[in-house]
């Protein structure tokens, strides 16, 4: 197992930085104004004092050598990571990793509370789905699934929005106050809609997901010979299938975690949440390229580590599975 | 004359489908001792495993539909609640599958899941239940039977895989042990272990023994009276020297001619039955070999025979007189010898 | 350590034919790997580990054995699925253990193969038409608006109903699927064609019809077989000559009659009594040699004798210690046994 993740790690930071160099590249070829205007604001600025600034944030270096700085930010450790030296933000000329971290709590939040939520939804609708195939339950689930697959998040979102709290005026709109704590927020309702709303197409994979592999693990074998055993059903689906039908699901949940976790950009900029997506959106469209790569290197980190947990974890969940 | 164990009247399994009523099992009838090998043999599509997994309720009728009669120790199993059947599955009456591969759950260790069924029918401590489990992997003949109990079925061999099937269906003294084609997916030498192992084991734990299998030299060896299965139907019963030596079936005669012997002559062709299996939903009229059989008469195209008894315990389901039966007989065994 | 087996075990007559197929040393091994970022080898599985065979053209030669014999990979290796480790392949005289490229297409149709599973190795999306026709479309062998016909020709040979051009597999019993690879491999008049157990997956009173088939393709088109299967009955009542394999090398190799009456190594004792014989009386007279035990595994193969931990013959240290060599019994017959056993040890055939 050791040297397992010896090798893993390895190849986390080769991605991590053909990650960041293809960041780098798209950035650096795509035409999104000039960095320097952006920083310089609203004053007006000569040429030579464009020049100034471009020469500050190092633009007018070799595309190599500014790859070079940006790429020892990439490495996992505190005080390298993101570092606030090249990771400066060229928009508000704050470090980056402020910015991020500042925003990290609310994305945490918002991605907690929507996995919560389609674990606990998607998950039993589709074991029902599964046991009772055919029934009225199993096809009112698949519409179900039908809807959150097929429904963009803004759609879903606009229209939670418009019944919950515009017509009915049971839950906040959007927005959340900076100054306000995380707790108050939580508690006057302010994330249930972004939940909600963020949950659904997630929830609905995972109905289709277990209700798909609880039908095959049920027709195995060693099901018939569980039942053979004179288990009850119930032991039979749950200890027997429902055992083997969810390691696969184990390991999609903890992606899907990490995916979350690098910012829902749709849901965070609908309910005006105050994010990691939301940051990312405003980086790009406001030229700030540190702050892009931030979040890219941030969100890649994520999956990389996720990665690598579920598959220690499946290791764990299938005895066949073992790691030289 | 003691009760017999398990007495099976007119079952009938219909399964329907979208493209018609699967007559998977339609109409048999046979008895077993307590202690005796029942031999069961039929071609894929012939019944065999259908019939035995509705006598275990495996098959039950939320999922087909099911008529007869199925009396194990004089109660009518069919009739039973889902409750106690539950009970006497596993416990009274056990099951051993084909792939023994596929047949244990590859996430729990052997030891567990032996144990399992043992806690399901006993009121043991888990501590009693995994002893238990360990000394019926012994008894099957597996090494290091502690160690082994801690591992995962893949860490098995094939054989020792089926062993520890035997070991857990054995492992609450079952009256009846039913093996559907427990060999099959077995090396040679490995199954001749495991069907020396039942034998063996059969004595001691004083157990009667189905065997479902397709091949007919293991029923030849392993089981003391044998039916032979068609079409859903039993077409003929009898024991062992009847089914090898005195036929009186023409498929029984197909069969036996046309599987390939170690001590044959090479230079022989070999007598296939000709035509192909029928379809369960579009069953023959009359008699359901009629397409296939070399004697066939206007009698067999819309009578369906019975099966019934020629001599003794020996029965068949055939129109042929028992002298038309008998002369064809001493022509099929000339022509085998 | 090869013999030169041909004078011992040729057919009955013309002792100085050339064979169709020679096999020399041949060994395949599996590398197994491990490593942090490059794998490094640390061990092999020996699937074959040295097999030495000639087949004559227009004989039957069986290859038998169980689970990590290694007879699935020696078939393979013959037909240039698998490149051999070391060793060389002669076909016709002609060495084609490296042949590549169009050389290697061109000799493809020498040599064709009969799978096991009828279900799995025939396309499910293409007609029947359609599949038997892929060779002559891969070999150019025949002009376009022959190619009907001669497919249909081959559906009636092998004993479909040529009017099932256009259907497809799922259509068909599994009896008829296998016909329908019989005419696959036919369809380009190989001189040799490999069954790789092809009725094992059939029920038994169609197994006899397409034995009785290919015999009567191999009158025929003078076709020579090497037929690979578990069933001992089956290969006996097929073969000429039978090779038993244990662990990847031929432990003995006979004409059919002889392996019967007198197997001399004991592993083929073994595997002859364990056969189920569908004859109460005849298998209650037989001598039974129960092995203990499963097969070792072919990564780290016994010293000496490879079968010598479940041999219940075996003398130490001799067993242990020296590999037998394949030598003659008796005339026709081989066996790579120190101790082999005695005439008549396991069937008593009544004459």
């Amino acid at each position: 197992m050791g040297r397992y993740l010896i090798r893993r790690t390895l190849f986390m930071i080769l991605v991590l930085f053909i990650v960041s160099l293809f960041t780098f590249i798209i950035f650096m070829k795509l035409p999104a104004g000039d960095p320097a205007r952006r920083l310089a604001g609203s004053r007006a600025t000569t040429p030579q004092e464009l020049e100034t600034i471009r020469h500050n944030i190092g633009l007018d270096e070799p595309l190599l050598v500014q790859y070079g700085r940006f790429a020892k930010g990439l490495i996992p450790w505190p005080g390298l990571f993101l570092n606030k030296q090249v990771y400066f933000s060229w928009a508000n000329n704050v470090p980056v990793s402020e910015e991020i971290y500042s925003r990290l709590p609310y994305t945490i939040t918002l991605s907690l509370g929507a996995a919560a939520v389609f674990l606990l939804v998607g998950i039993p609708i589709g074991i029902v789905s599964a046991i009772k195939r055919r029934s009225f339950v199993d096809r009112a689930g698949m519409v179900f699934a039908l809807i959150g697959v097929s429904a963009p998040v803004f759609w879903l979102a606009y229209l939670m929005l418009y019944f919950f709290w515009f017509k009915l005026a049971w839950l906040p709109g959007i927005g959340v106050p900076p100054g306000e704590s995380m707790v108050k927020s939580i508690a006057l309702g302010r994330f249930i809609l972004p939940w909600l709303a963020l949950a659904f197409t997630f929830a609905a994979f995972y109905t289709r997901m277990i209700r798909g592999n609880l039908l095959e693990t049920m027709s195995e074998d060693y099901i018939r010979t569980a039942r053979a055993k004179g288990l009850s059903e119930r032991r039979v689906i749950f200890k027997h299938g429902l055992r083997a039908a969810l390691t696969p699901v184990v390991t999609m949940f903890g992606l899907d975690v990490a995916t979350l976790l690098g910012g829902a950009v749709i849901t965070e900029t609908v309910f005006n949440i105050p994010g990691i997506g939301q940051y990312t959106l405003l980086s790009i469209f406001g030229g700030n390229f540190p702050g892009v790569m931030g979040v890219t290197v941030l969100a890649a980190f994520f999956i990389v580590i996720a990665n690598l947990l579920v598959d220690v974890v499946y290791a764990f969940l299938d005895p066949r599975v073992r790691y030289t | 004359m003691t009760e017999p164990l398990l007495e099976v009247k007119d079952l009938t399994v219909h399964f329907p489908t979208e493209d018609g009523l699967v007559k998977a099992v339609d109409g048999i009838s046979f008895s077993l001792e307590p202690g005796e090998t029942l031999g069961v043999v039929g071609e894929s599509g012939s019944g065999k495993s259908v019939s035995f997994l509705t006598v275990m309720g495996l098959i039950r009728s939320d999922q087909a539909v099911i008529t007869g009669e199925v009396f194990f120790q004089g109660q009518d199993l069919l009739k039973l609640p889902v409750e106690e059947m539950r009970n006497i599955r596993g416990a009274r009456i056990s099951m051993i599958f084909q792939d023994p591969m596929t047949s244990l759950h590859p996430y729990y260790k052997v030891g567990t899941q032996i144990s399992e069924a043992v806690r399901t029918h006993q009121k043991v401590s888990k501590q009693e239940a995994h002893d238990q489990a360990v000394e019926m992997l012994r008894k099957v003949g597996i090494p290091k039977p502690d160690e082994r109990a801690k591992q995962y079925p893949h860490e098995f061999s094939g054989g020792m895989r089926q062993r520890a099937m035997i070991a857990m269906a054995l492992s609450l003294n079952p009256d009846l042990l039913i093996a559907d084609e427990p060999t099959t997916a077995l090396d040679v030498t490995v199954q001749a272990q495991i069907l020396d192992l039942i034998d063996r084991l059969k004595q001691e734990f004083n157990a009667a023994v189905v065997i479902i299998t397709h091949d007919l030299g293991v029923v030849a060896e392993h089981c003391d009276t044998i039916q032979v299965m068609y079409a859903g139907k039993a077409v003929e019963f009898g024991d062992r020297h009847d089914i090898y030596y005195g036929s009186h079936h023409p498929y029984t005669w197909g069969l036996l001619r046309s599987i390939a012997r170690l001590d044959a002559d090479s230079n022989e062709r070999l007598h296939p039955i000709k035509g192909l299996p029928p379809s369960l939903i579009n069953v023959p009229p009359g008699c359901a070999f009629h397409p296939r059989c070399p004697y066939v008469m206007d009698i067999c195209r819309t009578e369906t025979p019975a099966l019934l008894p020629s001599d003794g315990h020996h029965a068949a389901a055939c129109h042929l007189s028992l002298a038309d039966k008998e002369r064809i007989l001493k022509e099929e065994v000339m022509s085998r010898s | 350590m090869s013999v030169d087996v041909s004078q011992s075990v040729a057919p009955t007559t013309e002792t100085d034919r050339v064979p169709l197929v020679k096999l020399e040393g041949i060994r395949k091994l599996f590398p197994i790997t491990q490593g942090i970022l490059f794998q490094r080898k640390i061990g092999n599985v020996h699937a074959v580990d040295g097999v030495d065979l000639e087949v004559y053209p227009g004989e039957t030669v069986g290859l038998v054995g169980e689970t990590g014999c290694g007879k699935s990979t020696l078939a393979r290796v013959i037909m240039r699925l698998y490149n051999p480790t070391e060793g060389r392949i002669s076909f016709d005289g002609q060495d084609i253990t490296h042949l590549k490229g169009r050389e290697l297409r061109e000799q493809r149709r020498n040599m064709q193969m009969i799978f096991q599973d009828p279900f799995a190795s025939l396309n499910p999306r293409k007609t029947v038409g359609s599949i038997i026709a892929e060779p002559f479309r891969l070999h150019k062998t025949v002009a376009k608006d022959r190619v009907k016909p001669e497919v249909q020709e081959l559906m009636e040979l092998v004993g479909l109903s040529p009017e099932h051009y256009n259907r497809f597999p799922h259509e068909f019993s599994g009896g008829q699927r296998q016909r329908i690879g019989v005419a696959r491999a036919l369809a380009l008049r190989p001189r040799l064609i490999v069954c790789d157990e092809p009725v094992s997956a059939l029920d038994v009173s169609i197994q006899a019809q397409i034995l009785n088939l290919l015999e009567d393709l191999q009158e025929e088109f003078k076709l020579t077989y090497l037929f690979i299967a578990h069933d001992l009955a089956v290969v006996k009542h097929v073969s000429d000559r039978v090779a038993v394999m244990y662990l990847g090398k031929i432990v003995e190799l006979a004409d059919g009659g002889n392996l019967y009456k007198n197997p001399k190594h004991p592993y083929t004792g073994a595997l002859l009594s364990a056969v189920p014989i569908a004859d109460p009386d005849l298998a209650a007279q037989r001598k039974r040699i129960i092995l203990e035990g499963d097969v070792p595994s072919p990564i780290d193969p016994p010293s000496g004798c490879r079968f010598h931990p479940r041999c219940p013959n075996a003398q130490f240290p001799r067993c242990k210690e020296e590999e037998p060599v394949l030598r003659q019994m008796h005339p026709g017959q081989v066996a790579a046994c120190h101790f082999p056993l005695e005439d008549r040890a396991v069937l008593e055939i009544s004459e």
